[in-house]
């Protein structure tokens, strides 16, 4: 429960060096004019962390992790991640949890696997009913939080586990296999740009088209208000029931898109897998957090996010670390994300005062 | 005319020896003055009222009485004859045998009565197990003693107001054991009705009857005072106007000590002659939490106060109006007649209805995001380009409110937190003010803004008004009222008690009107006034 109530503040309050308003983060141009060198650092201190990762492991590892295999490796096979942490931006923007992408994400690659593979359906309908599905999962998570008044925490952890429950009787709790092959070339087996899959470009895709929902449109800003000021959104005229059910169907259409890129890439589905992407999900959104934009979550530090854990795995399994490194990787990352945010929070509160 | 009443009567208790004294009490702050060499002796075994308006100093005493101020340097005190040290250490008010009910009266409505009376014992964590049978059992033995119906087992929030009030004021007294002292009732009663108020200070009075000890009742309720304390004590900007045996006094004499000036006659319009012709919008009927019937209309280019006591109904009418609290009743606005059980802060801003909330910091602005993010937001939607938001109308919009509203810093990309109190409302008025409104509702306007930014506010309301636009301003500043105000509406138990115009708009005729809105015959006062 420490883990999941501490994001609750730093959504509802965490404070920020909001980017001037209307103007995408291409443009560069600092929140705040040039706070202080402080700001500075801390916007950029994930890159630089990132930065620093690669090159203490290329200096360890010259031979096995300074290639051009692992750095496809690493960039390419992050896509469903960061997919799925993408989508969990606008619950977590408009101060909602929403527990159950990644049972969304099984539930998505699992139709397709089972509609495709199984009963022959061909695979445009196929991604068609997976995409449906995950709109059906936010549009019952945002109703029952909204109407029925409950607790986004505790809907969206039972619709998981609900949803768990029918991937297992869908796929007769076992792996299926035989998904068109055309699925798989699109995500893994053709290679563009610099021999990379093209997963890894949906992923960028992805986040330039959140990042500017998130930053340069109405909805996008009308969602801060939510999250940030719900009575002031309310009084403000905001249509604050239907942003809050709108950003659940939100997270669960990228989940199901993050849910066919994993059916793409594996050639199927598998009924289990798909929740161990819960909690770098949500490390990563937290970790982005404390970047780019401190105190908001934001598209470009998830990006940032995803591919410095993802590096640090890999360099310590490389090193020669056991795989359950990785969860004490993630694990540790989201508790020391939040706390960084919290710090950056209670600093920010004290230069306003 | 002073009537002959006014003759200090304070020195009749002449043998009891004050149970608390204090001698000499100043509090400055900054170049400010909050008290200024106050007296004051409570004797003991007597209910003593502290009376002034909002400003007068009564909270500012409280608070010294509870450690949260330090008192200026020369400042004397004895309990029981013991001089007490001051400041008094942050809680050790407990110790000295000194209790506070304050007007929030500080229940957690989801625990039973018997665990908010053991709350205390429980934050403390004193004492090994509690044994809750026990303590149920010696809750219902209290409230048997006082003749009170209360379920000791009960959840309080399913209990009334009164029920609520009377649990905190015998947690108060029980928390202090066999060494008590001193009640301070800081206004617990302003969201009663009347008989509840005779209830509450029936248990009072045997409480400082029995346990030796004496209250001492902060109050704006003239009315409440008259009735129900031994002695009384009016402050006004700080100072010590008089102490009175309340016996010998009478609440005009009461009214001009707190008001500060002898009162000429209100032309006290009859509350219901409230519609007028040419108003542009009207209100009838309107019922919310405390507004129990209110009707009222508004001209064009006409600011129309609404003003009360505490519990009154002027804190939620306007929000009722607005739809964003439950209410009850019509709005006529230009011809068209709208149900206010159907309307929402959206439906409202649709029509032209604009409301400006008290709270800056929870309703007005998002601290954590900038100025021109928050005046922009009910405009947002407009500002749309072939790519999502036109950044450059946006900002164009947030520089001409920040330049016509006067917000300074002159910087749209500040954070709207690291702005004064002054200039944040500047910036929420500009929010709400720049999209042509038919109607305004404003709850208190100027609440924590500083004097260069309430007047500047108050020349903004006054040009928008002579556009055209009917403001309705909710609140509990009289000066403010008198000077932006054309009609004012005192309310009192949620109904219009009178209403105010011409050159009855004075601080002091607001304030005496509002001072004794709570007593049965409203027109008294100011027919022996005269």
């Amino acid at each position: 429960m420490t883990v999941t109530t501490a994001p609750v503040s730093t959504t509802d309050a965490a404070p920020g060096t909001p980017p001037g308003p209307g103007t995408p983060a291409k443009r560069g141009r600092p929140a705040v004019p040039a706070r202080s060198f402080w700001l500075h650092t801390e916007r950029y201190a994930l890159l630089i962390a990132w930065l620093a990762v690669i090159v203490v492991f290329s200096l360890a590892l010259p031979n096995t992790f300074f290639t051009l295999g692992n750095l496809q490796n690493v960039l390419g096979s992050q896509a469903v991640l960061l997919i799925l942490a993408l989508g969990l931006l606008f619950p977590l923007t408009a101060g909602e949890f929403d527990l159950s992408v990644a049972s969304t994400l099984s539930m998505s690659s699992m139709t397709v696997a089972v509609l495709n593979a199984q009963f022959g359906v061909p695979l445009l309908p196929s991604l068609a009913a997976a995409l449906v599905v995950g709109l059906a999962v936010g549009l019952i998570n945002g109703v029952l939080v909204v109407v029925f008044k409950i607790d986004s925490f505790i809907v969206t952890l039972g619709s998981a586990t609900v949803m768990l429950g029918l991937v297992q009787w869908m796929s007769n709790s076992s792996s299926v296999t035989g998904v068109d092959s055309a699925l798989v070339q699109a995500t893994v087996g053709f290679r563009g740009l610099l021999g990379m899959p093209l997963q890894f470009f949906y992923g960028l895709i992805a986040a330039a088209i959140i990042l500017v929902i998130l930053t340069s449109t109405p909805i996008g800003r009308r969602l801060l208000f939510v999250g940030r000021g719900r009575q002031v959104a309310e009084l403000s005229g905001l249509n604050v029931n239907r942003l809050r059910i709108g950003a659940f169907v939100g997270s669960g259409l990228v989940a199901s898109i993050a849910g066919i890129v994993y059916a793409g890439s594996l050639g199927g589905a598998d009924p289990s897998s798909g929740q161990s992407f819960l909690l770098p999900a949500f490390a990563a959104c937290y970790l982005g957090a404390t970047a780019i934009v401190p105190g908001r979550f934001n598209a470009v530090g998830t990006f940032i996010a995803v591919f410095f854990l993802f590096t640090g795995v890999v360099g310590l399994q490389m090193l020669g670390a056991q795989s359950f490194v990785q969860q004490l990787f993630y694990g540790g990352a989201l508790i020391v994300a939040v706390a960084l945010s919290q710090a950056i929070r209670r600093q920010s509160a004290k230069a306003h005062a | 005319m002073i009537p002959s009443t006014s003759t200090p009567s304070e020195r009749t208790p002449e043998a009891l020896a004050p149970l608390l004294k204090i001698e000499n009490l100043s509090k400055t702050f900054g170049g400010l003055t909050a008290l200024s060499h106050v007296d004051l002796d409570v004797l003991p075994g007597q209910i003593h009222g502290l009376l002034g308006e909002n400003g007068s100093g009564k909270s500012t005493l409280i608070k010294i009485l509870s450690g949260f101020y330090t008192p200026d340097a020369g400042a004397r005190a004895w309990l029981r004859g013991t001089p007490i040290t001051l400041p008094i250490a942050p809680g050790y008010f407990r110790t000295l045998g000194i209790s506070f009910v304050h007007q929030d009266l500080g229940l957690v409505p989801e625990l039973s009565v018997v665990e908010n009376l053991r709350i205390s014992s429980i934050v403390a964590g004193r004492g090994p197990l509690i044994n809750w049978k026990k303590e149920r059992a010696r809750a219902a033995e209290t409230f048997a003693r006082f003749g009170l119906t209360i379920d000791p087992g009960e959840t309080v929030d399913r209990l009334g107001d009164t029920d609520r009030a009377l649990i905190a004021i015998l947690r108060a007294v029980s928390e202090l054991g066999d060494h008590r002292s001193l009640l301070v009732l800081d206004e617990p009663t302003v969201f009663l009705p009347k008989e509840d108020t005779d209830l509450l200070f029936r248990v009072v009075k045997e409480l400082v009857a029995d346990g030796g000890m004496s209250a001492l009742l902060v109050s704006h309720d003239m009315t409440e005072v008259l009735e129900h304390t031994d002695r009384v004590t009016v402050l006004r900007a700080g100072e010590v106007q008089a102490h009175l045996t309340t016996a010998d006094t009478t609440d005009e004499h009461l009214v001009q000590l707190i008001v500060g000036r002898t009162l000429r006659p209100a032309k006290q319009g009859a509350p219901a002659a409230t519609h007028h012709a040419g108003a542009v919008a009207r209100v009838d009927d309107l019922a919310t939490g405390h507004v129990d019937k209110l009707s009222f209309d508004v001209a064009a280019g006409e600011i129309v106060g609404l003003t009360g006591l505490a519990g009154s109904g002027f804190e939620d009418a306007l929000a009722g109006i607005y739809g964003a609290h439950a209410a009850t009743g019509q709005l006529t606005l230009r011809g068209t007649r709208s149900n206010l059980a159907d309307a929402s802060p959206r439906t409202s801003l649709t029509a032209g209805i604009v409301y400006v909330p008290a709270d800056r910091k929870t309703q007005g602005g998002v601290g954590e995001l900038t100025v021109e993010q928050n005046v922009t937001l009910p405009v947002i939607g407009r500002f749309r380009s072939w790519f999502g938001l036109n950044a450059t109308g946006l900002s164009r919009r947030a520089d001409e409110i920040a330049e016509s509203y006067d917000i300074r810093p002159r910087n749209p990309e500040a954070l709207f937190s690291t702005l004064s109190g002054g200039n944040q409302q500047k910036a929420v008025l500009g929010k709400w003010l720049q999209d042509d409104p038919q109607l305004i509702l404003l709850q208190e306007p100027t609440q924590g803004v500083d004097i260069g930014a309430r007047s500047i506010i108050f020349d903004l309301l006054r040009s928008t008004a002579a556009g055209g636009v009917p403001i309705i301003c909710a609140s509990s500043d009289y000066d403010q009222l008198a000077a932006v105000c054309d009609r004012v509406i005192v309310l009192a138990h949620g109904r219009p008690h009178a209403e105010l115009t011409g050159d009855d708009l004075t601080h002091e005729l607001i304030a005496a009107s509002v001072i004794t809105s709570l007593t049965e015959t409203p027109a008294r006062p100011k027919e022996s006034v005269s």
